[in-house]
């Protein structure tokens, strides 16, 4: 066992840091700025060229795609060096890497490959997840969106329905979707995957105001929106398994990040308890701020052995999820923990204080990682079944074609 | 990075398991809970014909000269087993004790004797309520003062050490007229405690001073493996009970009260774990890290097992209230487990204390 970077991964790490020193600064975002979204998408783009133009775009796909061929830890330590900047990622260049090209690579044609994987490495086109449906969250095979054949003799498909939670719908260029093609079949099995052009007539994308004040996510309505069958990802009827595809690709992507506690320590140390100590003399605090701290140095460590199984070639699977369901919880608590320590400056800040900001935008954030990806529940249903054998949830609708099952 | 254990580190842990599962069933517990026994002495000789109680003495006295990470293994299989034996006592405090502090003199005299299992050791430290590191203790000339109570398994043990005044440490044998012996009664009832009381005994002093933290805090970190051990035996046997249970037409398994609570536990425990490596690892590759992974460790451990041994009760219903079923030898561990080597609190602090720049006034 060792903690630290082998010899070449020490290396790969310097060189790393040395690129971003150089680069990453010009991009970086300043924390507690609003800046309008089309911007931060510009920006987005811009540092997506700026990482292609350094051959740090795509490290695990291989070099024929216009990757680098590069293995998991390598591109585990850049994303540690990477995320010392607050660069403009967000969900905007992490749907189009982490969840779109994963399923392209997989699924797609080799004409699809060509054209979509070194292009959207290259910070050309930009993706947006088209998969979550007003009744279809964590039951995602629950969707109706419906896909049929245009019966023109063109082999279109032609698309009616509506998407919700559809991060930055609004400004990418191509979405990932899936779709039911036929009812008739159980749930799972009657579902297709397509790339859609977001620019195609009858797509209309509304943006959903969130709690927490942004809008970044969207409904997206599809009203006879044409598809050519060139851009099917995989057999009709194969959807699901392209879907797990791209939830695999997002559980392993998230997880523990380094957030938040030791900030906060500081904070305690550095502010008055009116008693001629610290906030942080508080036993009850340093009890809270001490389990917080615990908790995320285990989340940190144990996605250190999910890591170290990856690059023996082992697959983590449900475990990935155990480090998600740990982060996010701990993540709420903490900065809830954050706010009490600031007491009524907390939930209002003097003026030119930005760091409050982040907190209460953290606390309302944190409610959403419990959601999005896997809601805790159903992670706890994967950990229960997958990784401790337990049975499976009593399904009415196994086994019975979709139209027949009540909405 | 290579964050996981040897090959020979995993085999040692299996060896130690098989070990374990033939001589330490429940029937032998609660056996040895009916007898009155201070702990199961043919496991103990056992333990040493294996090489386990000396695999961290170094090879010059008689032991394997393994690390942390090794001995970590054995205590997650002890912890699994709920083993009725001092190694902690004797291994993790004792032996360890000796080796950092003792003279040339004590080591060779100990250390051989307590690798083989000829001898046992223990490490008295707390003085009734108060801190559970105390001090109150004296050497003088030669002779030892004081009390020290509760101590584990000073009923078996030739031998033990000391905290006395100064925060140094004396050893003192058992078998003799200044040291009184009197045995309470332990809330594990597989783990007896004693109140020793130290009449000018004849004691020597140990001449490495300021041992105390590096003790503890590698003892934190095989407390937390012997927990996260505990807390996946917790775990299984949940999960076990639940998937034979029929309830209301199908197993107890099936329903997410159940499924979400040891999934809950799942994840406590492998935090833990995770957090017991970095504490073996810091322990043997990076002493200027051990503190605050020690104290995470130890905090992870305390926190997984009163997870796990609470919800393992639970799950059995009222069958697990019954002295035949086996949840409460780890509901009683668990409590015991909580409060040697300090507790939560006094982690906190500790953890805390060794982050840089934030040191408060409790510390």
């Amino acid at each position: 066992m060792d903690f630290n970077d082998s010899p070449q991964e020490a290396a790969f790490r310097a060189e790393a840091r040395a690129w971003l020193a150089a680069h990453a600064p010009a991009h970086v975002l300043t924390p507690g700025e609003k800046i309008p979204d089309t911007e931060e998408a510009d920006r987005g783009r811009a540092w997506m060229r700026e990482l292609y133009a350094g051959g740090w775009s795509g490290l695990t796909f291989p070099k024929a795609l216009g990757g680098r061929g590069l293995s998991v830890p390598e591109a585990v330590i850049f994303a540690e060096e990477e995320g010392k900047y607050h660069l403009p990622k967000g969900p905007f260049t992490s749907i189009g890497t982490g969840m779109a090209l994963p399923v392209i690579a997989k699924h797609g044609s080799d004409a699809q490959k060509a054209r979509f994987i070194e292009a959207t490495l290259k910070g050309d086109i930009t993706w947006c997840q088209l998969f979550s449906e007003p009744s279809a969250g964590s039951d995602l095979a629950a969707l109706r969106t419906k896909a049929v054949c245009a019966g023109d003799g063109s082999g279109d498909w032609i698309v009616n329905g509506q998407k919700v939670w559809s991060s930055w719908a609004h400004l990418t260029d191509w979405g990932i979707l899936v779709v039911r093609t036929d009812p008739t079949l159980p749930k799972h099995k009657g579902l297709t995957f397509f790339v859609v052009d977001m620019k195609t007539p009858g797509i209309e994308t509304r943006p959903i105001r969130q709690i927490s004040g942004a809008s970044e996510f969207n409904e997206t309505f599809l009203t006879d929106v044409r598809i050519p069958d060139a851009n099917r990802l995989g057999a009709e009827g194969e959807g699901w398994a392209c879907c797990m595809t791209v939830l695999m690709g997002e559980r392993l992507g998230s997880g523990a990040h380094r957030s938040g506690v030791e900030p906060l320590i500081d904070y305690a140390a550095s502010t008055p308890d009116g008693h001629g100590g610290t906030m942080l003399d508080d036993r009850a605090i340093r009890q809270q701020l001490a389990e917080a701290l615990a908790e995320e140095q285990g989340e940190r460590f144990f996605q250190a052995r999910l890591r170290t199984m990856v690059s023996k070639g082992e697959n983590p699977g449900a475990l990935a999820g155990m480090v998600k369901l740990a982060y996010a919880g701990r993540y709420q608590k903490t900065n809830g923990l954050a706010l009490e320590l600031r007491g009524l400056t907390g939930i209002a800040p003097e003026a030119g204080d930005t760091q409050t900001g982040d907190v209460q935008y953290d606390y309302i954030y944190s409610t959403v990682m419990r959601i999005a990806g896997g809601a805790d529940e159903v992670l706890r249903n994967q950990i229960a079944e997958r990784v401790l054998g337990m049975p499976g949830e009593v399904r009415m609708d196994k086994d019975v074609p979709f139209e027949t099952l009540k909405a | 990075m290579n964050f996981d254990l040897s090959d020979e580190q995993k085999m040692l842990g299996e060896q130690a398991r098989a070990l374990l599962s033939d001589l330490s069933s429940f029937d032998r517990l609660r056996s040895l809970i009916d007898s009155g026994a201070e702990w199961d002495e043919p496991l103990w000789r056992a333990l040493a014909e294996m090489g386990f109680l000396g695999a961290a003495i170094p090879e010059e006295h008689g032991g394997l000269g393994l690390g942390a990470l090794d001995l970590g293994v054995i205590m997650d299989a002890l912890g699994a087993a709920n083993a009725a034996v001092p190694f902690m006592s004797s291994i993790i405090l004792g032996a360890e004790a000796i080796r950092l502090a003792g003279s040339d003199a004590q080591k060779a005299a100990w250390l051989p004797r307590l690798a083989s299992g000829e001898a046992v050791a223990t490490f008295a430290y707390a003085e009734g309520p108060g801190p559970v590191f105390a001090t109150g203790a004296k050497m003088a000339g030669g002779k030892l003062n004081g009390s020290k109570s509760p101590v584990a398994d000073a009923g078996v043990a030739d031998v033990a050490v000391v905290l006395v005044a100064g925060g140094s440490f004396a050893l003192v044998e058992l078998d003799q007229p200044g040291v009184t012996r009197n045995k309470l009664d332990s809330f594990d009832q597989l783990r007896a405690h004693y109140r020793l009381d130290f009449a000018d005994a004849v004691a020597e002093p140990m001449p490495g001073a300021g041992k105390l933290d590096r003790l503890i805090d590698q003892a934190a970190v095989q407390a937390a493996f012997e927990a996260a051990g505990a807390a996946e035996a917790c775990l299984h046997m949940a999960r076990d009970y639940a998937m034979e249970r029929q309830m209301f037409g199908r197993p107890l398994a099936g329903y997410q009260a159940i499924k979400h609570k040891l999934a809950d536990v799942a994840v406590a425990t492998e935090l833990a774990r995770s957090n017991a490596y970095y504490g073996g690892w810091a322990a043997e590759s990076s002493p200027d890290d051990l503190p605050a992974a020690a104290a995470a460790a130890r905090l992870s451990g305390i926190k997984c097992l009163e997870l796990a041994a609470r919800e393992n009760l639970q799950v059995h219903g009222g069958i697990g209230y019954t002295f035949e079923a086996n949840c409460h030898f780890y509901y009683r561990r668990e409590r015991m487990l909580a409060v040697h080597l300090g507790n939560r609190g006094f982690w906190a602090d500790r953890l805390l204390n060794a982050q840089p720049g934030s040191q408060g006034k409790a510390a």
